[in-house]
């Protein structure tokens, strides 16, 4: 088993060269801040969706496209090696969430489409999913809320045809803060969904 | 592949005491006093004749006992217009102008080195007689859990309410910068005697204590997925009692002690289970896609009080032991979990939020009132003692997870502070856990 968490400078410096006219500024962005730059905005609206947590992403994944299959299956590369990827469509490896709610955003759901066509595709792949939660609020409603949004986030996957032993879901609740502030952007850091990728 | 480090601690009774005061000991800070309490001297006990010092200083654990109830408040020593042991060493006219209502005398015998005889005598200054005299055999170690027992005798003579100083809290430390992050510990009411019971590089949480004081149940990620586990604080032998697929968590036993409700999600959302704890036998409470979470046992062991968000928020339910259609009971606020039932059942203290501040709040049961308790904003983990007259709750200040003690009128309250860490999820023991 072999988790993948290290990201070599080599792997970069090469994968810069290659994305480099494309769509390196954008990119760059993404790296460099923790959220992503559509998270600022997704909180902001975020008090009307707090009690709306039902019915979370069924017609989000309906949308989803035949983009992400070509993308993330075509060529040559092992699914290691896809996994390295820094700039790769499956970089993006944290979704973020509105208070007290576990729906996804239409972007959130396009980021998941191309994880879940990916482990689809890449039977030794498996991802484990960490729900996580700002600390307001109790500890165990916050476990509750961390697992509501890995199911949120493992239902997208399964729906692009990864198989249900591929993933696995756990939540922290708010044990694991990536952010130890106490304030709006603190939170909106932690309430998350991290994937985890291991190549067997 | 990450290596998972934890250790276990058997709560080593026997070596207890003054050499404990070094570690990271929890230190009082009354933030909050009532003008109204009652006031009471407590002097120095005798302590001449000893063949050495004692390590601790009596009747400043017990004058630190009254004053944190709220209901009593210790006169300063250095005010004090004499120093008596004996009640007719007393000069009832000094305590009087020194307008206090109650005055306690003491001292302190060796019967042989280590071993001690602790006398003390309550006194109504107005009414000039003694309420109350005790003699109790001592041991060094136990010099401590004494003097608590002292402040129980005399909270209880004047109040009529049973003290609850000498018992004990569970609750969870986090450490920074260290290698094992999280530790469960035991420590005194006061929040002396800090124990380790288990350490892990994983988060440790929701410690709820057996009804007879002598188990601990908790959630610990130290295999990477929660599960549940009892353990046994004199011997440290523990089992792991849960381990199912998805969530076990938010463990709370029964008043028998014969069963644990638990949170599962094995069946798809979180839901109340209880669990025999002899035969093993699950049986499922609830079946709602909600998240049900956080239950706690009505004194009678007959229903359940938890967590649901069935409405659309978080709102506080009662169920029946043996399942049936859950009642809402919180309708203030759209925020209301983490319930702990008072001890005479009356009252249900919460997490709720009021206008984005998490504070905890009291619900009388008859009536449905509720009443905010405190005034911090990110207040969680309420916990009754177990005379039921105060409520010990986690808060945040700066970086770290600081412990309180509110009375459940709202107007006494300390703080239990620490320099060395991040404090959260406390538990109060029952009168058993000493």
């Amino acid at each position: 088993m072999n988790t993948l968490t290290l990201i070599k400078p080599w792997m970069i410096a090469a994968v810069l060269a290659v994305f480099v006219s494309s769509c390196a500024t954008t990119q760059e962005e993404v790296i460099e801040d923790g959220a992503p730059a559509g998270d600022q905005t997704q909180m902001e609206g975020g008090s009307s969706g707090a009690d709306s947590s039902g019915g979370v992403s069924a017609s989000g994944v309906e949308g989803g496209t035949e983009g992400g299959t070509s993308a993330i299956a075509g060529g040559e590369m092992s699914a290691a090696e896809m996994l390295q990827q820094p700039d790769g469509p499956l970089s993006n490896r944290t979704i973020y969430f509105e208070f007290d709610s576990a729906a996804l955003t239409d972007e959130s759901i396009a980021i998941l489409e191309k994880h879940g066509s990916f482990i689809a595709a890449n039977g030794e792949v498996s991802v484990r999913l960490e729900g996580h939660a700002d600390e307001r609020g109790s500890r165990e409603y916050n476990i509750g809320l961390g697992d509501r949004r890995a199911q949120s986030v493992r239902r997208v996957l399964l729906f692009q045809g990864a198989a249900t032993d591929q993933i696995d879901t756990v939540s922290y609740g708010e044990e694991q803060p990536v952010d130890p502030g106490h304030n709006e952007a603190a939170w909106s850091r932690n309430r998350r969904v991290e994937l985890i990728y291991t190549v067997n | 592949m990450q290596t998972i480090r934890i250790k276990v601690y058997l709560l080593a009774m026997l070596l207890l005491g003054a050499s404990f005061g070094a570690r990271a000991t929890l230190t009082i800070e009354i933030t909050q006093g009532v003008d109204s309490a009652l006031p009471i001297a407590v002097v120095p006990f005798e302590t001449k004749g000893l063949s050495s010092p004692l390590p601790v200083d009596l009747a400043e654990i017990v004058a630190s006992d009254l004053n944190r109830s709220g209901v009593l408040k210790a006169m300063d020593r250095a005010s004090m217009p004499g120093m008596p042991h004996y009640s007719n060493q007393v000069n009832y006219d000094h305590w009087r102008n020194a307008a206090q209502d109650y005055l306690v005398v003491g001292r302190v015998l060796e019967e042989s080195p280590g071993i001690y005889r602790l006398e003390f005598q309550l006194l109504d200054v107005l009414k000039r007689r003694q309420l109350l005299g005790r003699s109790m055999p001592a041991k060094k170690r136990d010099l401590r859990s004494r003097a608590h027992q002292i402040s129980d005798f005399i909270y209880e003579q004047i109040t009529g309410t049973r003290g609850a100083f000498d018992t004990r809290i569970a609750y969870v430390r986090a450490q920074k910068n260290a290698a094992r992050k999280y530790v469960l510990q035991v420590a005194d009411s006061d929040g002396f005697n800090p124990q380790n019971v288990l350490e892990s590089d994983q988060p440790i949480m929701s410690p709820s204590w057996s009804p007879d004081g002598n188990y601990l149940a908790y959630v610990s990620f130290e295999n990477t997925f929660p599960e549940i586990f009892i353990q046994h604080l004199a011997t440290a032998r523990r089992s792991k009692i849960a381990a199912f697929k998805g969530i076990n968590g938010a463990p709370s036993w029964s008043p028998d002690g014969k069963f644990l409700a638990l949170v599962l999600s094995k069946d798809g959302s979180p839901d109340i289970y209880t669990l025999n704890t002899s035969t093993k036998r699950l049986k499922r409470l609830t079946t709602h896609r909600s998240i049900d979470t956080e239950p706690v046992w009505a004194r009678d062991g007959r229903s359940i009080i938890f967590t649901s968000d069935r409405s659309g928020t978080p709102q506080l339910y009662q169920i029946g032991a043996d399942g049936g259609k859950p009642r809402r009971l919180t309708f203030e606020g759209n925020y209301n979990s983490a319930p702990s039932l008072s001890p005479d059942g009356r009252y249900v203290a919460m997490v709720h939020a009021l206008r984005g501040e998490y504070k905890i709040a009291q619900l009388e049961l008859e009536t449905g009132n509720l009443t905010i308790l405190t005034d911090s904003s990110l207040d969680e983990s309420p916990s009754y003692s177990p005379n039921g007259k105060m409520v010990l709750y986690a808060s945040t200040e700066g970086n770290n997870g600081v412990l309180y003690a509110v009375s459940i009128d709202g107007r006494a309250k300390n703080k239990l502070s620490d320099q060395a860490g991040d404090i959260r999820e406390p538990v109060w023991g029952p009168f058993e856990s000493r």
